[in-house]
């Protein structure tokens, strides 16, 4: 794949493009405001970096003691290396219950693994029920946001979508009209799902517990209606402690939309009787990256998509434009871990203004590390860097878009970041840092230098 | 070598520099608990009421399926527990207590001791939850220093009533579980 083409097209619909943009700095807003209102937030995000490493660094065994935590208390647990054996899994479950209809909610784990492809090739209906999961699903998208799945969408496109699918007046746009109809078409799979799939946002290694926090009670809604609970859980989701959620609970939601808390925050630790829950552990790429020195902190990711929000390239270029599950900033230093050569033009689709790594509440050094896999990718050029070189040859970089995207385009949105924001004394990512020099040089004369080197 | 162990062996085999868990120290909110909450609850979307408010609403409305988990409102119950949660689908209206209530964000904490069906505040149209003045806590620290070690199979905050915006960011209340959700502080 490659971004700068792919931002190109997005940015064709300019309005949209435009509406974007501006929605989430609205929303990077929102984040600051609320964190505004919390004094000892840059304790917390300190609290929750140093907690996360010292998880990385005895990830083995916080595994095994949450392993036999959670046997206690009734869950069944699976490992699953690889993304193919957590589908096998995931299958031979569904298999043993005779289950033929699934409902799943928000899990960016189960798309990193494309579940849904795999269980429906095996004669499984899988249905999504976060409404922007489910949106994108009508549509054979998958999310371009890991916390809002159907930004990228506009709500003509989705009245239009709904008439087809959901049987909704032809040109109604109502946002509630069209949620009801989502509402009881959804409220029927609940109803019928014997089998209920989730993602994970914490497990506690303490207790054997796990959490699973959403605004629109879809998780549950299913879970509790259904004999089975599948959760589908990477393994650099533990966290020593249950008093540990004290701090996540704090920064997720607020780094996320701004809001305090996500209007529901289920911790799950046994099933209820007659039920079953069962937990896969997945790696997945994990351990290489956590191996990888540079790289290892990316793993203490919450998934609250704040980088995203307030990254400039994100907001102008979509998700899509990344082409992986995780998009934005993180998704930039995740996505070369699993495969470089693929994602090789993700890592310089930044301004490294650093302003991701500002909101990041677990302060990973997300531009450090995007300026890190740049030095990686140019030095194994060789092998994989040819494919950019191929693409700045057949001229992609020369079309005035994405040329404009890829160099001036980005030293411009730098510029333009206002800066009673940057400089606002009570601006905690402001004050911290200073506005990083602009890029004087152009990524072509960047990558050009570079590839001699 | 299953791939339990073998994830297990890989992590093993990675140099790490051992970094150490941090304490957590008692963070303290500023103001008055009831206020702070009140407006919290409020800013999720959700209502606080006082009984006669209550009194009020639920006059006004002619609902034909309430369910009571709560012994002083047992006089609105129009029906028993069903034994299956399927059968809450029809579900007007559940009241239920909670165990404590949260200032900075308006959470509030329930566990399998209050939910007869896991699945009662979620399928229900409209929530109402009881919470006692005397059970609030300042923020999720001492949230969960109250929740101590306690062991229940499943627990949860309630912050709000079901919302979503993922239609062009427009709020809308009432995804796929409550519509409403109102608190009577007692
Ligand atoms: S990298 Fe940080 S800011 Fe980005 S999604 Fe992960 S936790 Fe949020």
């Amino acid at each position: 794949m490659s971004h700068p083409k792919a931002a190109a097209e997005f940015l064709k619909d300019q309005a949209n493009s435009q509406w974007h943009d501006e929605t989430l700095w609205m929303i990077r807003d929102k984040r600051d405001t609320s964190s505004k209102s919390i004094p000892e937030w840059e304790k917390l995000r300190n609290l929750a970096s140093d907690i996360k490493d010292n998880v990385l660094s005895n990830l083995d065994q916080y595994l095994e003691q949450f392993e036999s935590q959670a046997l206690k208390n009734g869950i069944k647990v699976h490992w699953a290396k690889d993304a193919k054996e957590h589908n096998e899994i995931v299958l031979r479950i569904l298999q043993e219950k005779n289950c033929e209809a699934i409902v799943k909610s928000k899990s960016i784990l189960t798309e990193e693994c494309h579940l849904n492809p795999y269980l429906e090739k095996h004669g499984i209906e899988v249905v999504d029920t976060d409404l922007g999961e489910r949106i994108v699903q009508f549509l054979h998208q998958p999310p371009s946001h890991i916390v809002m799945p159907a930004i990228h969408l506009k709500k003509r496109d989705i009245s239009a979508l709904f008439h087809e699918k959901l049987q909704t007046e032809k040109g109604n746009e109502d946002p509630t009209y069209l949620t009801n109809a989502a509402r009881l078409h959804l409220r029927e799979k609940f109803l019928g799902a014997k089998v209920a799939i989730t993602g994970v946002n914490f497990g506690i290694a303490e207790t054997g517990e796990f959490l699973v926090c959403t605004n629109e009670g879809n998780a549950d809604m299913g879970v509790h209606l259904a004999d089975t609970h599948i959760a589908c859980m990477g393994i650099e989701k533990i966290i020593p402690r249950r008093k540990d959620l004290g701090v996540f609970l704090r920064l997720l939601a607020r780094s996320a939309t701004g809001q305090p808390i996500t209007n529901y925050s289920s911790h799950f630790r046994s099933p209820a009787e007659g039920k079953e829950i069962h937990l896969v552990l997945v790696d997945n790429g994990r351990t290489r990256q956590l191996a990888r020195e540079k790289f290892k902190n990316s793993l203490k990711c919450i998934r609250c998509g704040a980088c995203m929000n307030t990254c400039p390239i994100y907001r102008r270029s979509g998700g899509f434009s990344y082409g992986s599950t995780v998009p934005g900033p993180i998704g930039s230093i995740l996505s070369p871990g699993l495969d470089m050569k693929k994602y090789s033009t993700l890592p310089f689709a930044s301004t490294l203004c650093g302003s991701c790594s500002d909101v990041c509440p677990v302060k990973i050094n997300i531009h450090e590390q995007l300026y890190e896999w740049r030095q990686e990718i140019t030095k194994h050029h060789g092998a994989v860097g040819k494919g950019l070189s191929m693409k700045l040859a057949s001229g992609i970089f020369k079309s005035p878009l994405a040329y404009q995207f890829s160099g001036s385009l980005m030293r411009k949105v730098i510029k333009s970041l206002p800066k009673i924001v940057i400089y606002n004394p009570l601006n905690s990512w402001g004050k911290s840092r200073n506005l990083p020099e602009v890029p004087k040089e152009s990524f072509q004369e960047w990558y050009k230098r570079n590839r001699h080197e | 070598m299953s791939s339990r162990e073998e994830i297990l062996n890989s992590i093993r085999g990675i140099q790490k520099e051992n970094k150490a868990l941090p304490d957590i120290p008692n963070f303290q909110l500023e103001g008055d608990l009831v206020e702070l909450f009140k407006n919290a609850i409020e800013a999720n979307k959700g209502e606080i009421l006082s009984k006669k408010e209550f009194e009020n609403w639920i006059s006004s409305n002619n609902f034909q399926h309430i369910i009571s988990c709560s012994e002083p409102f047992h006089t609105y119950a129009t029906q028993e527990l069903p034994d299956d949660a399927h059968q809450l689908d029809h579900l007007e209206l559940a009241i239920l207590e909670v165990q404590f209530g949260v200032a900075e964000n308006g959470a509030m904490w329930l566990d399998d001791s209050q939910l007869p069906h896991r699945a009662l505040p979620f399928i229900t149209e409209h929530l109402v939850l009881i919470l006692s003045k005397e059970n609030l806590v300042s923020n999720m620290h001492q949230a969960y220093d109250r929740i101590g070690a306690d062991h229940s199979g499943f627990g949860l905050f309630i912050a709000g009533p079901s919302k979503t915006a993922d239609i062009e960011q427009s709020l809308v209340i009432g995804a796929h579980g409550p519509k409403s959700l109102r608190v009577i502080l007692v």
